[in-house]
This record gives C-alpha cells, sequence and structure tokens, in this order.
C-alpha cells in the first residue's frame, strides 16, 4: 500500500520536472542564472584581469579589445569586476532567502494549524513588518545596528518571512481539515510531528515557488542596499556597489563603468523570476 | 557630533541639552506629544525645526509619485485587460513575462539605463531632477517623466496581474453570459458588464502599492538628485540626524495607513455589496 504510493508520488514528481525542463520560460531562466552561478564559483580564476588592482594610467578607458568592457576610475577591467561581481551578491541574498524561508515556514505553520489567538496576534504582527518597505526598515536597522553583512541578512529575512508565512497559513488552512491530519491527531502524534512530518510535506510546492519569488526579490534589495552604501561594503566589486561609485560620471559619458553591472543585475532578477514562473506554471496546470 | 576627541564636558552638556541623558521611556514620550502637537523636534544635522524639511520633502515626493502613477494606472489596466482578453495566447504570454520582468529589476538599475539612453544618448531629458526655484508646471513636469518611468515600470506588473484576474473573472462570470446571450455586441459586454466588475480589485492594489512605491522613491530620488521624502531619510540616515530620520519614518508610516484606509472606503463605495451597516 505504502510501496504503490511512493511511487505514484515519486513518478508525479518525474512528471513535473520534465514538464519543467520542457518549459521554454524555465530553460532560459535557468540558463541566466547558472550563467551567473559560473561566474561566482570560479570566475576568478577565469577572468583576463584582477578585478582589485587599481592601474590609475588607464582610468577610465572606453572598451577594448584588451578591456571589453573599458575601465572604471581608478583604471579596474570592468569585464573582470562584473563577472567577479556576481560572488557576493549570490552569496548573500540566497542566504537571506534561506533564512526568511524558514522562518517564515515555521510561522506560517504554526499560525494554520493553531489558528484562533495565535494565529490572530502573529497576523498582526506580520501586518505591522509589512507595513514599511524593506528598503525603509533596513535603512534604519543599518543606521542603529552599524552596516554589516550579518544586519542586511536579518533584515531581509525578517522583512520576507511574513510574506512566506502568509503564503505557508493559507495553504496550511486547505490542509488542517483533512483526514490524514485528523488521523496524526487520533494516534497522539507530537504537535511538531504533525507539523513538520505530516502537514509540510504537502505545502511544499506553494513554499517552492515563494521563496524562488523571494530570491528574486532578495537580490533586489541587497542590489539596492549596495547601491545606496548600506549593502555590501568596498572593495568588491559588487555591481550595484560599482553602480553607486560610478554614476556621479554618467553626464561625462562614461556609460561603460554603469552600464554591464546594470545590465548584469537586470539579467539576474529576470532569470530568477522566469524560473519562478515557470516553476508555477508547471504546479498549478 | 562632536568628533571622537571631544571633550568628555562637552559631550555630557551636549548629552544634557538634547535630553539623551534621561530614560529611554521619557525621551519617547516627550518626543511622541511633540510630534503629535506638530513639534517635530530639531535636526542635528541642520540645527533647525524638522517641520519645514519635512513638508517641502513630501510636497516634492507627491508631485513624483503623482505622476509615475497617472502614468502607470491606465497603462497597467490596459496591459492587463489585453492580456485577459487574449488568454493563453502569446500576447498573453509576453505581457505577463514582460510585466513580471519589469516588476523585478531594481529601480536604479532601470533609472541608469533610462539616463544613458534618454538623458546621456539622446539628450530628451534632463539628467538630474532638479530645477530652478522659478521653474513652471510643464518645466517641473519634464524633470519628472524620467524619474518616474522606473517607478512605472514597476508597478505596470502588480497593476496589470490584478486587472488580468479580475478581468478573466468577470469575463468566467454568469452575468458576462447572460448579456452574450442576450444579444449584446462584443464591445458592450466588455465596457458594461465586465470592465466595472473586473477593476474593483485592482483599485485596492493601486493604492496599497503606495508603500512600495516610497520604497522605491528612496533610491529614484537619490539617482535623480530629488529633494523628496526619500532622499530626506536617506540623507538622514547617513548624518544619524535622528530627529529627522524619526519624523521621515513615522511620516511614510501616517501616509501608510491613510492610503490603506482610503482604498477600503473607495472599494465600500464602489462595491455596494460590501456598503457599510448591512443596510439594505
Amino acid at each position: 500500500m505504502t510501496d504503490t504510493q511512493v511511487t505514484r508520488q515519486d513518478h508525479g514528481w518525474r512528471a513535473d520536472l520534465r514538464r519543467l525542463l520542457r518549459s521554454a520560460t524555465f530553460d532560459c531562466g535557468a540558463v541566466i542564472v547558472l550563467f551567473w552561478v559560473g561566474c561566482a564559483l570560479v570566475g576568478a580564476q577565469l577572468v583576463p584581469h584582477d578585478p582589485f588592482t587599481d592601474d590609475l594610467m588607464n582610468a577610465l578607458l572606453p572598451p577594448s579589445s584588451d578591456h571589453w568592457f573599458g575601465t572604471d576610475q581608478l583604471g579596474r577591467d570592468v569585464f573582470s569586476r562584473v563577472i567577479v561581481g556576481a560572488r557576493d551578491i549570490l552569496t548573500v541574498a540566497p542566504t537571506a532567502t534561506l533564512l526568511s524561508t524558514l522562518l517564515g515556514t515555521a510561522l506560517g505553520l504554526t499560525m494554520g494549524y493553531f489558528g484562533g489567538l495565535i494565529d490572530e496576534v502573529l497576523s498582526r504582527i506580520t501586518d505591522a513588518v509589512l507595513a514599511l518597505p524593506t528598503v525603509i526598515v533596513a535603512l534604519l536597522a543599518l543606521t542603529a545596528l552599524g552596516t554589516s553583512t550579518i544586519t542586511v541578512l536579518v533584515v531581509i529575512a525578517f522583512s520576507f518571512a511574513p510574506i512566506i508565512a502568509r503564503t505557508v497559513r493559507s495553504a496550511v488552512l486547505t490542509e488542517v481539515g483533512l483526514d490524514y491530519v485528523a488521523a496524526a491527531e487520533l494516534r497522539r502524534e507530537g504537535t511538531p510531528y504533525i507539523l513538520f512530518v505530516e502537514i509540510l510535506p504537502n505545502v511544499l510546492p506553494p513554499i517552492l515557488v515563494e521563496s524562488t519569488v523571494r530570491l528574486g526579490y532578495a537580490i533586489f534589495t541587497v542590489a539596492t542596499l549596495s547601491f545606496i552604501g548600506f549593502g555590501i561594503q568596498p572593495p568588491s566589486p559588487d555591481w550595484g556597489l560599482s553602480i553607486s561609485a560610478n554614476y556621479g560620471m554618467i553626464g561625462g559619458g562614461f556609460w561603460w563603468t554603469v552600464l554591464f553591472d546594470s545590465l548584469a543585475i537586470a539579467s539576474l532578477v529576470i532569470g530568477i523570476n522566469l524560473i519562478a514562473d515557470g516553476i508555477e506554471s508547471v504546479l498549478h496546470d | 557630533m562632536l568628533g571622537p576627541f571631544a571633550d568628555p564636558k562637552a559631550v555630557e552638556t551636549l548629552n544634557h541639552q538634547m535630553g539623551t541623558d534621561r530614560p529611554v521611556l521619557v525621551q519617547y514620550a516627550d518626543w511622541m506629544s511633540g510630534f503629535l502637537t506638530g513639534d517635530m523636534g530639531q535636526s542635528y544635522a541642520y540645527r533647525s525645526p524638522v517641520a519645514p524639511f519635512l513638508g517641502t520633502a513630501l510636497l516634492n515626493s507627491s508631485k513624483l509619485a503623482a505622476v509615475a502613477f497617472i502614468l502607470v494606472v491606465p497603462l497597467g489596466i490596459f496591459g492587463g485587460v489585453i492580456a485577459a482578453l487574449y488568454r493563453g495566447r502569446p500576447t498573453d504570454r509576453i505581457l505577463s513575462v514582460v510585466g513580471i520582468s519589469a516588476t523585478v529589476v531594481p529601480e536604479f538599475v532601470s533609472g541608469i539605463v533610462l539616463i544613458l539612453i534618454f538623458g546621456v544618448w539622446l539628450r530628451w531629458f534632463p539628467i538630474s531632477a532638479t530645477w530652478s526655484a522659478n521653474a513652471g508646471f510643464w518645466n517641473q513636469l519634464y524633470h519628472l517623466i524620467l524619474p518616474s518611468v522606473p517607478l512605472v515600470l514597476i508597478l505596470f506588473g502588480y497593476i496589470a496581474r490584478m486587472a488580468r484576474a479580475g478581468m478573466i473573472e468577470a469575463l468566467d462570470a454568469d452575468y458576462t453570459r447572460t448579456a452574450v446571450l442576450k444579444g449584446l455586441t462584443y464591445p458592450q459586454v466588455i465596457w458594461r458588464h465586465v470592465l466595472r466588475n473586473a477593476l474593483l480589485p485592482t483599485i485596492s492594489v493601486i493604492a496599497t502599492q503606495t508603500v512600495y512605491l516610497i520604497g522605491g522613491l528612496v533610491v529614484i530620488e537619490i539617482l535623480f538628485h530629488y529633494q523628496g521624502i526619500g532622499s530626506l531619510i536617506y540623507i538622514a540616515a547617513k548624518k544619524k540626524d535622528f530627529p529627522m530620520l524619526q519624523a521621515g519614518v513615522m511620516a511614510i508610516g501616517a501616509l501608510f495607513a491613510v492610503a490603506t484606509l482610503l482604498a477600503d472606503l473607495l472599494y465600500a463605495r464602489l462595491n455596494p455589496r460590501i456598503r457599510f451597516g448591512g443596510r439594505e
């Protein structure tokens, strides 16, 4: 009995995966994201110039065969910096997303399963967190606590958790009335067992979609914070940081110092959202 | 404020002047009562009252937000309606992919690209949103077009998605089938029966997006050197000008509360089913 069930589920999973790989949106997104992940992992070994070495004699050169994307105001090679720049944001944003998913899932399971007063109180708290834009919350926290990567992580984790909690909560609400939950309660299973072993596997798909979408927004937020000087700190070749260092000269026509970093950020967030869109349409059809 | 090598006595005097040697709760109560009676305290950075700065900043930001909203609301609704009418076909798919893509690109990224194309290369628009003191309405509007586009791009996806969902629900509803079956022409059905019902949920989304809009303003105002509430908060945070920061954030919280309330009232006004009191 159990055996057949497992195989059927397994089969469903594989069929979903096959349909996912056949979706053009998903493939497009996956190629873009894998490219940047590759850059983050091995880019530093492959780039033609050292992204950190200043060369003031060759500052602000336009793109050429030696410097494909030109050089910035300190003479650093923009191409190498864009490639290596993937690393920090692809460390901070996924970590923040993972934290917020864990926190949000735990919150959402609790709210959905217990309902009543607990749900009411936690819902109001999450509403309060959502009332201020993330960038403002981050500005406040970073001013009060000092700029650090840990603070960025915590701020994003706490501001995204309520959104994930909401999704999980509504998914749990449809599960709570089902027989398998009642059966587990009658077997006198412990509450953590019911929450995490019985209910959690059944609400995984919406969690997966929501956290992929959140990953896109985490990158959005980290890039924005770096741009306004409260995120990733120099001398990292991070994209947002490079744009903030160079956009003041944009009127002088030094477009190559900001354009490639901008396109890098845009392609990464769009790639992640194409993946999220692909997963969502496979799971919903 | 006095630098790292300040005389301890001077620090003590300053602490006393600013009241930071008192208990936190007392300071909070003092600040709150001042705030509610219109006294928002003195800015540390400018050594003058906060309120006039906040007033100008709010006025400037609302100009920018207004331009963005006036552009995005018709565009978003139009996009959503078109997507719904072509549901499942390539037009719908393209609109939805473009919509989500525009929504997730950070404002400063689209802002930079726009500045490069329309400000630096084509020279159609100024790259900074600061106008001269006696600039008239059209001149101000001209300066605000470029900064508003990144906000438009972000909001477009949300509004179009809501409008599409509302349209699809209305298209599938029984009253629409009745309207078609009683022999109304297609445009008549869309205009009279579908659109009215479809746009209700969109209105509440538009109102709640103000909160996002304010977050977006921070970055846009920095990028375009615009003196609004976003750059006020940003500069206050950088200079650790806490009274200014508190006032700015309070103003945003208050704005959000007002916007949400207005959205609920408008929704109730437009939707006869949830008018207050349940009177028939």
